[in-house]
């Protein structure tokens, strides 16, 4: 990197590796919108992928512990199956009988439900893993065929539909909260983004410990104040289709008056990814489960012997990432409007490979939960722009396991280079 | 003779069908520095690792202040205030020098959330004790020199006010200078009165450093001397021979 920039980046304090993966989501992003004649950087496009980032982005956030503590989930793609056939058995079969046809206790006591399912078998297969050492490549690849197959008997393979209303609207495909909403959260959002910046700098003062340069933090607050809106604005330019506006004003027998419009704004399943990754965060940098998972992940011997009980920690890390998957499988059949036995096949697949491209390392210690999320959007720009140019899926498949590899290599280079290893 | 620090009685521990440490005794008064002396395997590690609660002894007792204790978990001899500076160092080389000094103690906000600034404070007033040229605290202990590592495994000990201090092997990854200045700090922790248990393979270190040394091999105790009473070869005969000269003559 060339010294004026090397320096701005390094006043900024703004990690290199992010940079690369903004990089690379944006060489992506123009190619495919060259390559589409256009349609790829559209506010609609760029809506509608993130819709489809997100059940995989929610569940990376909890792969980068499970690797992080050294382990591996291979069955969160079954656990989505049947957490989801679950949830859609019990809102469409047996919860309107108790609770009356749309109820709107329908979808809460749905998620619970669901909840409660993924963490309980998350649980069950931590203390395998924990408690009993078996290991936990073997543990979820068990799990990877048991729960499928559970997925399957659950319904005894009929698909389940249609889904309750409201519980659909978390999929996000028709729950969005409005053009209002959408820049009240942005504006809350940003002021909470400041806040931040001003009580770090704050605390770093009273400890006199040596702080950036005033024009430095300005200039973070802006980038990260300019990156809240500019996501805002492009949600809220995708107007809703004057087709669907007319028949939303025919139901209610109104006649729409001339030159209505409405902007869709955030979808309700973005939101969650946002709540899931602000909490993750959370938990990763300011809570001691999150710095014992680290810390185990270093160095399990030093864990233990600094009085971490790492055997409950891999519990929890695995009951978290059931919890995870459920609320992955919540998003993905809602956005569907039905529960299958195939939801979620192979998606832990693109889990593991999102939290890698992330730069969670597989040696364990290292990840984050920004870089997972990441990477699970620049592996669905891969798919989706290649699928928009017509892309044969088989060839799509290769393309996907190519990336992979190179972005794991890139990023041994990358560590190398940089000596975090 | 008044109590001791820290008493081990008739500490025994198998693995499998061998006896690890077979029936030892040591102890400590405050302000004294008792050396283990023994080749490799010859049970001391094993032994100090029953005192940090890292393993659980078969028999025997443990005593502090003459108060009998027991110590199953790394916990509970952090409870007593038995710290250890671990051969290994024990540190999470993806973890900066703060969370790796405060890990399994760390200082917390009043929502419960870890107040890395305070930690990182308080790891610069300990360090600028201990390695006044340490400045390395936002970066991962991997990226650190062996004795930037060791200065941080040995403020996590002293950190706590620990009355009892472990060593183990604290200077064999340490240059000249490294190892003059763990020197002076065991001379300075020993004026404070905590009482000190070195392990090392130096002897000449050991004769300089301890008040007593007590000498295992296969397991079993030797013999535990005053350094005065003793020449460096009767200490380098009990380690070969496994024969007290003293009790022999």
């Amino acid at each position: 990197m060339s010294g004026g920039l090397g320096k701005l980046i390094k006043t900024l304090q703004i990690d290199t590796r992010l940079l690369g993966m903004i990089g690379a989501f944006v060489i992506i992003a123009l190619v495919f919108h060259v390559a589409t004649g256009g349609t790829f950087l559209t506010p609609r496009n760029l809506f509608t992928l993130t819709l489809q980032t997100a059940s995989v982005a929610v569940m990376a956030t909890g792969m980068v512990f499970v690797i992080v503590t050294r382990n591996i989930d291979l069955s969160i793609g079954s656990l989505l199956g049947i957490v989801g056939m679950v949830m859609g058995v019990i809102q469409v079969q047996i919860l309107p009988d108790i609770v009356g046809f749309g109820s709107p206790s329908i979808w809460i006591i749905t998620v619970i439900a669901g909840l409660l399912l993924g963490a309980a078998i998350g649980a069950f297969q931590g203390w395998l893993i924990g408690y009993l050492l078996i290991p936990s490549f073997i543990v979820t690849l068990g799990g990877l065929l048991i729960w499928r197959g559970g997925a399957w008997w659950v319904s005894k393979g009929t698909t389940i539909s249609p889904l309750d209303p409201n519980f659909i609207m978390l999929g996000g495909a028709t729950g969005t909260i409005g053009v209002t909403a959408s820049w009240a959260l942005a504006l809350v959002g940003s002021a909470l983004t400041v806040l931040f910046l001003i009580n770090t700098r704050r605390k770093h003062i009273s400890h006199g410990f040596a702080v950036k340069p005033m024009w430095a933090e300005y200039a973070l607050g802006a980038i990260l104040v300019g990156a809240i809106c500019g996501v805002t604005a492009i949600m809220n330019a995708y107007m809703v289709p004057t087709r669907i506006l007319e028949r939303r004003f025919a139901a209610e027998g109104l006649e729409m008056p001339e030159g209505y419009t409405e902007a869709y704004g955030f979808p309700i399943s973005v939101l969650i990814v946002l709540a899931v990754a602000i909490g993750m965060t959370i938990i990763a940098k300011k809570t001691r489960f999150g710095r014992y998972i680290f810390a185990m992940g270093g160095n399990p011997d030093a864990a233990e012997l600094s009085g971490i009980n790492t055997r409950l920690l891999t519990v929890k890390v695995f009951a978290l990432m059931g919890a995870l998957t459920a609320i992955a499988a919540v998003i993905a059949s809602a956005r569907l409007g039905s529960a299958g036995s195939s939801l979620g096949e192979l998606d832990e697949l693109r889990v593991i490979a999102a939290a890698v491209i992330g730069g969670t390392a597989l040696a364990g210690g290292v990840g984050t939960i920004y870089g997972a999320i990441l990477g699970a959007l620049i592996m669905q720009a891969l798919v989706s722009g290649m699928g928009m140019v017509g892309v044969d899926s088989p060839l799509q498949n290769m393309i996907v396991g190519g990336v992979l590899i190179v972005a794991v290599w890139i990023d041994i280079i990358y560590r190398r280079k940089t000596g975090d290893a | 003779m008044s109590t001791p620090l820290l008493e081990m009685r008739n500490i025994s521990i198998h693995f499998g069908g061998i006896k690890a440490v077979d029936n030892v005794s040591i102890d400590v008064m405050p302000g004294e520095v008792v050396g283990l002396l023994g080749h490799n395997g010859a049970g001391k590690s094993t032994l100090i690792k029953i005192l940090s609660g890292a393993y659980k002894k078969d028999a025997g007792e443990i005593f502090v202040d003459g108060k009998k204790v027991e110590i199953n978990s790394p916990i509970d001899a952090r409870t007593h205030n038995i710290e250890t500076i671990y051969q290994t160092l024990a540190l999470s080389d993806n973890l900066d020098a703060a969370s790796n000094l405060f890990l399994g103690r760390e200082i917390t906000t009043k929502f419960g959330l870890l107040d890395d600034t305070a930690m990182e404070a308080e790891s610069r007033k300990i360090m600028a004790r201990l390695n006044p040229n340490f400045q390395r605290f936002s970066e991962p202990v991997r990226s650190l020199s062996g004795g930037q590592r060791q200065s941080v495994a040995i403020a996590r000990a002293v950190y706590f006010n620990a009355r009892i201090l472990i060593m183990d092997e604290p200077t064999a990854a340490l240059g000249v200078h490294e190892t003059a200045m763990v020197a002076d700090l065991i001379k300075e922790l020993k004026a404070q009165g905590l009482g000190i248990f070195l392990i090392s393979h130096d002897t000449r270190e050991m004769m300089e450093l301890c008040d007593r040394v007590s000498v295992m091999k296969n397991g079993q105790l030797i013999g535990t001397e005053r350094v005065e009473d003793v020449t460096e070869d009767d200490i380098l005969s009990m380690i070969i021979m496994g024969k007290n000269p003293k009790q022999a003559a």
